[in-house]
């Protein structure tokens, strides 16, 4: 049933993905393809992979943006002009709308976790839930014919086959920046969620109405350096003042 | 409702596991390698490994597209149409080793020297040098000569270790971390590793580099500095330090050459060096008993500042004086060096504020005794946490060897080498330049059918230890360790194929590489490397370099101009070892190596090189290969790690030494020592005593350890050479006033640039080309999803880099009229290209700047040739000449740091104009013959789906 | 949007095919008449070809009977409840006409209204798509249903003239319509493009306190799923043509061809010009719809694009 859950989730699995550290070297990107590749449904192809037209499906990818705040377009090194690497893969949200939309009930949210899943033996590729999703989470894998998304790696999450510390989305696992973290939304006294209330997380596209699970840290905020320049307690200038500092410094010593 | 969906949440990963090392890059972590049904179903990083404790980047996770990528070469080949054409026949391994054995065999009994012989992205450095040595010819080398040589030989030269992958910040106190230009795809697992503990703790973040992109992106505050002049920076950050008097006396007398005794003595042959007792010892002026002592003699008080009359009428002055009086100059104070630098003053002195704040106010203690290495107990090891780290930024410049030399300097003056929260060196560093072997390769060190008296690549301490003959003229190919290049410690790879061609100083008969693309992104000037492999000797109709034997695992451009090709196995076919006597991977707190082991089996008729090196040595019957009866000592590669000795007890690996394992560094062969690694999970880590783990320059109990574990044979404490008497004795030579003597031609470039306090010059592409004519700089940066060309024939990487448009500014858009997606001619004073661009406001105003390597050959890599790889891709090699604009003085003078021989990629110099609208990046070069067909499709692991 | 053919040539022609339905269940033709016979047979292949022809554009066609298990959320899988149950009236009264030459009131009037059930689904497949701000407005579902009235009522005036029913009522019925359905749909566009962004790119990544955020690198370099399938665009000025040329089409040529046909058939009776000019009608109709049909999608910018710098 495309029903979302009648009742809030009592868990809300997700990530909390940091945009202070990401470096956007898309350890997560290829991570997850990997493993999900050979995991849950069908394999995540790719046309003309050693063509001209190469592309694939991915789970996950990242984007980078240049951040220019006002004034700043053309100052190149001293403004804060920034780029700032920006994953994404599916929200998991409270209000899918890919949910609803669906017309044959592949699309699902899991009423035990609020994990979005796509059943893909039910699926039959209209392809409107990728339509009816604000962020490209989506994406119709060319060669099954099927929509393919994150699971929030579904089939490790509580695979009893693996470590306990292994037990989390493959992205989270890999990243070499420790920019992706994985948990229970619901819970307050989760990590994530006190992550969130101490680097005030946000929602992507609040006004989709979507609701998103997942959650994004801000980059913190800098201070320039030249903020910094104090004016030096210079005794006195040239050489022959640093050398009597110099002498009283020996001396101490 | 979720209940009508099955989902089988606990499906087992794979059928088994094997542990063992990544070769994506450089970095070599620990990886989880899943078999399921014979095949790769996954790879993950190793959670014990010491390298990525667990993490992946995507190259890693990538590596099942490289294991079965169309790409792979899959049986000898002896070329059968003109070179580049791609024409080849198969053929048997007996056969190429028979053809190879028969080139080698007859320049080795002729001429050793007419064998050139150089490796490229090669981990197994200490067997193929060793195998080089043992062959008898002077021209070995590895790619260090274009990659990091400045990096390493100032280091050595100045702290006894270096940046790169030998040392790290410690990422878990630093307080202040400076990131200047760093490859990202160099040791980067752990840099974002530590970066995110960096950013974790709260500390600050400075990224200088003229692009704010990768790590740059996340920093707290990025100095957009221009290309080539961070060493004016850092004596600016130096000048301001001293002024603010945040430098620590006690670090500098204890552990640097600041107190030691400089002769001044104009016009003499010891002018500027250090003043030395009867056994060459330095000394210091002790001001208590005012008298000069030897260095390091317990209880003294040296002077830091003065001139001093020694007992033979010498006049003395330490060398801190003459360091402080440079430096407190005005010519160094921030507002002098913004315009140069194109930073603003302030942000300079804000730095240099926060770094003296930090280092002397944010002091950490960790309460742990040690004593050092002159007897003196300490209670605690005291921090001074400022870090910095560097790499290319810096050492891809003609300047980069002082630029790296003042960066050190700087490192000491502040106290942050190898303490708590500073810069911490990787063992078996450190070590002092006067540890690391002189170079071999003059004509008395090698002959006909002998090896080479001694290891190629060392460090000369003057003039007297360079490789030229008594005219002064270069005895290797590369004219390394000549007085073109003398402290060039990695050799210079990339004027190989432009000296052998031009016959200057001689030519080869054969050139062997190893992994090395020279007919691409590896060489500077692209086009005219291709040529020279290309063109004919007139009169005998042969080929300028005769014979070319190429080895490599992958179809890459330049497999088509090898007239014999050894195909190599993937990483995950082979035995490796990440050896402590190459590029080790230990971490500052445990001294570490790892092996490969093939957990897969070849499915082609292809060897792992190394074993194909070794089976080459006993066929030459090379000594070290074959035992007295003249049979091979070694089955294989595998064989030669385990029983290969270097030292008594001291081999390629350090770790389950002896017959029960238990030693570690030292000990007999254990013939079962790579299974004890595997069992290990494929690598060995040994922990640093906890009273050793800092200062290790002078910390007793290192020194012990490093004694141990088979460093050493004798404790090698480092002082810190902030006053360089190397450099010294080369200025000397080239005032003619102490032998030997420099040519005539090479004095002024000498003089110019080897002074013994680090300086900053212009870089020398800049100073020799018309500024106004090439006004901005033109770099590459290496993306983080890619190793140099290596990812291409990646189906998953490459989708993310498949073409790379240059990057301009926008304040350059603007005054050219460019928009995003236009196409531009680039002009240097060597080439022009042509290539789309894009716009973008995070670069220093005055750089432009593509992605590294991506641009391919047509039909290299097993790609189609119309890929945007090859139609939209380009390199900005083809702009960058090999030698320097001509200077009139008949001098081929190669296009690099005159120390070090560094390949100096960075100084380019170019202009921009508009061009018409184009389909395809020019130059093009014809295309290549693809290897191999390749599917329109993948599905990987579709049978593996429920 | 990407402008899919197959959706373009399903939504024109079920429209169409639901129009003529609404007017046959309605009962203003005359059971008898051939031409009313076939018009039935003709509106049940439209929309059984419109429907074929949304098949076409499934990863699994093989599994379609599915889509008709989530009317409860799904305006997709209503629309398709509903194209079936349109089916049954509908076929009920063909049956009656083509073989008793009887109008049923009953079914005729369910068939209609269920017909114009199925198009208010259809629209709302778009309509209820808040990532296309372009679609969500509560415009949508009139226009989807103006043009399926009016593009049946053309037939239905080309059945008209051959003998089915009073030409000019159908013609008006026609005339009235189509002036309706443009004029909605450029009250519709106009509003749709005053619209203010709901989404940016400062929103998306909410990165908007920093600063004006553009996209610097995409995240793999050739086009992907979502780039082909909803980064599609169309220059502001070409279409701006397109849309011209669109109600010259589907609104003046028809309207005077129409014209046309009603006169000459009330002069003539039913005879070669008007039914060339009922004829032509149709054609330059069903050309002027598909056309605003191709905009309808490919001047539509999805949310996601934000994300990619479109």
């Amino acid at each position: 049933m495309t029903s979302l859950p009648a009742v809030p989730t009592p868990k809300k699995l997700g990530l909390v993905i940091d945009l202070d550290v990401c470096v956007g070297c898309h350890a997560c990107v290829i991570s997850c393809k990997e493993w999900n590749t050979g995991g849950y449904g069908a394999a995540l192809s790719d046309q003309d992979p050693y063509g001209p037209d190469v592309s694939g499906t991915f789970l996950n990818r990242i984007h980078s943006f240049e951040v220019l705040p006002v004034g700043a377009e053309k100052i190149g090194e001293a403004g804060d002009a920034r780029i700032v690497h920006f994953p994404k893969s599916c929200l998991h949200c409270e209000d899918a709308p890919c949910v609803t939309v669906c017309p044959t009930g592949a699309s699902y949210k899991r009423g035990e976790d609020g994990i979005v899943l796509v059943d893909e033996d039910m699926c039959i590729g209209c392809g409107l839930c990728a339509w009816a999703c604000p962020y490209g989470a989506r994406e119709m894998d060319l060669a099954a014919g099927v929509m393919k998304k994150c699971t929030l790696c579904v089939d490790r999450i509580y695979n009893e086959t693996i470590d306990e510390i292994d037990r989390v989305p493959s992205c989270v696992r890999t990243c070499p920046a420790n920019a992706r973290h994985y948990g229970d939304l619901a819970d307050p006294q989760s990590d994530v969620s006190k992550m969130v209330a101490a680097r005030g997380g946000i929602d992507l596209m609040p006004e989709q109405g979507t609701k998103p699970v997942n959650k994004y840290l801000p980059p913190r905020p800098r201070t320039a350096l030249a903020d910094s320049a104090v004016p030096l307690a210079e005794t006195s200038a040239g050489a022959s003042g640093f050398f009597a500092w110099l002498d009283g410094v020996l001396e101490r010593i | 409702m979720s209940s009508q969906h099955r989902v089988d949440l606990s499906r087992p990963v794979s059928d088994e596991v094997r542990k063992t090392t990544c070769y994506m890059c450089a970095c070599r972590c620990g990886i989880d390698v899943h078999l399921k049904d014979g095949k790769v179903r996954y790879i993950e990083g190793n959670r014990d490994h010491p390298v990525n404790k667990g993490v992946l980047c995507a190259k890693g996770s990538a590596g099942i597209m490289q294991h079965y990528a169309p790409a792979r070469l899959k049986a000898p080949m002896l070329r059968t149409g003109p070179r580049g054409s791609g024409e080849f026949k198969e053929i048997s391994w007996d056969e190429a080793l028979s053809l190879a054995v028969d080139w080698l065999g007859s320049v080795r009994s002729s001429d050793p020297k007419k064998l050139a012989f150089f490796t490229g992205r090669d981990q197994s450095q200490s067997l193929t040098g060793f195998w080089a040595q043992q062959f008898g010819t002077p021209n070995y080398a590895a790619h260090g000569g274009f990659c990091s040589v400045n990096m390493a030989a100032a280091g050595i030269t100045t702290i006894g270790g270096a940046f790169w992958e030998f040392g790290q910040p410690d990422w878990d106190r630093t307080k202040l971390f400076v990131l200047f230009g760093v490859a990202e795809d160099h040791d980067s697992n752990p840099i974002k590793i530590g970066i995110s503990k960096v950013k974790a703790n709260g500390a600050r973040f400075v990224s200088i580099n003229p692009v704010r992109t990768g790590y740059s992106a996340v920093a707290d505050n990025w100095i957009g500095i221009r290309p080539g002049t961070d060493g004016l920076l850092i004596l600016s950050l130096v000048h301001e330090l001293l002024k603010a008097r945040r430098i620590d006396v006690d670090y500098l007398i204890r552990y640097s050459n600041a107190p030691w005794l400089v002769i001044d003595a104009p016009g003499t042959a010891e002018h500027g060096l250090f003043a030395r007792d009867g056994e060459g010892r330095p000394l210091v002026f002790e001001t208590v008993t005012e008298r000069a002592v030897l260095a390091g003699s317990k209880g003294a008080r040296p002077a830091l500042h003065g001139r001093f009359t020694l007992p033979d009428g010498r006049s003395v002055r330490p060398s801190f004086e003459l360091l402080a009086a440079e430096y407190l100059d005005p010519k160094y104070a921030p507002e002098n060096v913004a315009a140069q630098t194109g930073l603003d003053a302030g942000t300079i002195r804000g730095l240099a504020a926060e770094i003296g704040r930090v280092a002397f106010e944010e002091t950490i203690e960790i309460k742990q005794p040690w004593t050092d290495v002159n007897g003196q107990r300490h209670e605690s090891f005291v921090g001074r946490p400022v870090s910095f780290h560097a790499m290319r930024g810096i050492s891809a410049h003609s300047n980069g060897f002082q630029t790296a030399r003042a960066l050190h300097m700087l490192q000491v003056l502040i106290g942050a080498i190898d303490c708590p929260g500073g810069f911490r060196y990787e063992p078996p560093y450190p070590k002092p330049v006067e540890a690391h072997p002189r170079p071999h390769g003059k004509a008395e060190h090698f002959g006909s059918n002998q090896p080479l008296s001694g290891p190629h690549l060392g460090f000369p301490l003057g003039p007297e230890d360079l490789l030229v003959d008594e005219a002064g003229k270069p005895t290797r190919i590369d004219k390394a360790f000549s007085w073109d290049a003398p402290l060039s410690a990695h050799g210079l790879m990339h004027m190989v194929i432009a000296n052998a061609h031009a016959g200057d100083p001689y030519p080869v008969d054969v050139l062997f590489l190893y992994m090395a693309n020279m007919a691409w992104n590896s060489s500077m000037n692209t086009a005219g490397t291709i040529r020279m492999l290309e063109e004919k000797d007139e009169a005998t109709g042969e080929y300028r370099i005769p014979k070319i034997i190429y080895s490599d695992a992958y179809s890459s451009e330049m497999v088509a101009y090898a007239d014999l090709v050894l195909p190599d196995t993937t990483y995950l076919e082979r035995h490796d070892c990440i050896s402590l006597l190459d590029r080790p991977i230990s971490e500052p707190d445990s001294v570490n190596d790892a092996i490969r082991w093939p957990v897969l089996a070849p499915d082609r008729d292809v060897r792992p090189f190394q074993t194909v090196l070794i089976d080459l040595g006993a066929r030459l019957k090379l000594p070290g290969f074959v035992d007295h009866r003249g049979n091979a000592l070694y089955a294989d590669y595998a064989d030669y790690i385990v029983r290969h000795e270097r030292r008594p007890g001291i081999g390629p690996l350090a770790g389950f030494r002896s017959a029960q394992g238990d030693r570690a560094g030292r000990g007999a062969v254990n013939p079962t020592q790579i299974e004890r690694y595997i069992e290990n999970g494929s690598f060995f880590s040994a922990h640093i005593p906890s009273e050793a783990l800092f200062f290790k320059h002078a910390n007793q109990a290192y020194q012990d350890f490093a004694v141990k574990i088979g460093f050493f044979d004798k404790p090698q404490p480092v002082t810190f050479q902030l006053y360089s008497e190397i450099l010294q004795k080369f200025r000397l030579s080239a005032e003619g006033v102490r032998e030997p003597f420099a040519p005539q031609e090479h004095r002024a470039r000498i003089l110019a640039s080897f002074t013994p306090l680090p300086a900053w010059y212009m870089p020398l592409e800049e100073a020799g080309v018309d500024r106004d004519e090439y006004p901005y700089h033109a770099i590459t940066q290496r993306p983080m999803a890619m190793y140099h060309s290596w990812g291409s024939m990646n189906a998953w990487l490459r989708q993310i880099h498949t073409k790379n448009p240059l990057y301009v500014p926008g304040a350059i858009c603007d005054a050219h009229g460019l928009r995003d997606g236009d196409w531009v001619w680039l002009i240097s004073h060597h080439g022009r290209i042509k290539v789309e661009i894009a716009r973008s406001n995070v670069i220093n105003r005055d750089t432009m700047w593509t992605w590294n390597a991506i641009g391919k050959r047509g039909g290299a890599w097993a790609l189609d040739p119309k890929s945007p790889e090859a139609r939209k891709g380009f390199l900005l090699n083809h702009l960058i000449h090999e030698l320097l604009p001509p200077k009139g003085d008949g001098m081929r003078w190669s296009n690099s740091d005159p120390i070090t021989g560094q390949a100096a990629w960075y100084d380019l110099r170019v202009r921009i104009e508009k061009a018409e609208p184009g389909m395809v990046t020019e130059p093009h070069l014809p295309d290549q013959r693809r290897i191999a067909p390749a599917p329109d499709e993948l599905r990987y692991g579709q049978e593996w789906s429920e | 949007m990407h402008p899919a053919l197959s959706i373009i040539v399903f939504t024109t022609l079920s429209g169409m095919g639901y129009g003529l339905a609404t007017l046959l269940g309605l009962g203003l033709f005359e059971p008898a008449a051939l031409a009313t016979k076939i018009g039935y047979l003709l509106a049940l292949a439209l929309i059984a070809g419109g429907l074929v022809s949304s098949t076409l554009h499934l990863g699994n066609p093989q599994r379609a009977w599915r889509a008709l298990s989530q009317w409860k959320t799904s305006w997709l899988s209503r629309e398709g409840v509903m194209a079936i149950l349109t089916f049954l009236p509908l076929t009920v009264c063909a049956y009656a006409s083509i073989f008793h030459d009887r109008h049923l009131v009953l079914a005729g009037v369910l068939a209609a209204g269920l017909s114009l059930v199925t198009v208010y689904c259809t629209a709302m497949i778009y309509g209820s798509l808040r990532t296309v701000q372009l679609w969500s407005q509560p415009l949508t579902p009139v226009t989807y249903l103006l043009f399926s009235l009016s593009s049946g009522a053309t037939v239905g005036t080309l059945l008209a003239v051959t003998g089915a029913s009073r030409p000019w009522l159908l013609a008006v019925l026609a005339v009235l319509s189509t002036v309706a359905a443009w004029m909605v749909k450029r009250r519709w566009r106009a509003d749709g493009k005053a619209l203010p962004p709901l989404t940016t790119p400062e929103t998306a990544t909410g990165l908007g306190f920093i600063g004006r955020v553009r996209l610097f690198e995409r995240p793999h370099i050739n086009d992907n799923y979502l780039t082909r399938e909803m980064g599609f665009q169309v220059a502001r000025k070409h279409a701006d043509k397109l849309f011209g040329i669109a109600i010259l089409l589907g609104g003046f040529v028809p309207v005077v061809l129409l014209v046309v046909a009603a006169l000459a058939a009330n002069a003539m009776g039913p005879g070669l010009t008007a039914f060339l000019a009922a004829f032509l009608a149709v054609l330059a109709h069903y050309a002027g719809v598909f056309v605003e049909r191709w905009l309808f999608f490919a001047e539509a910018r999805h949310a996601v694009m934000n994300y990619y710098g479109r």
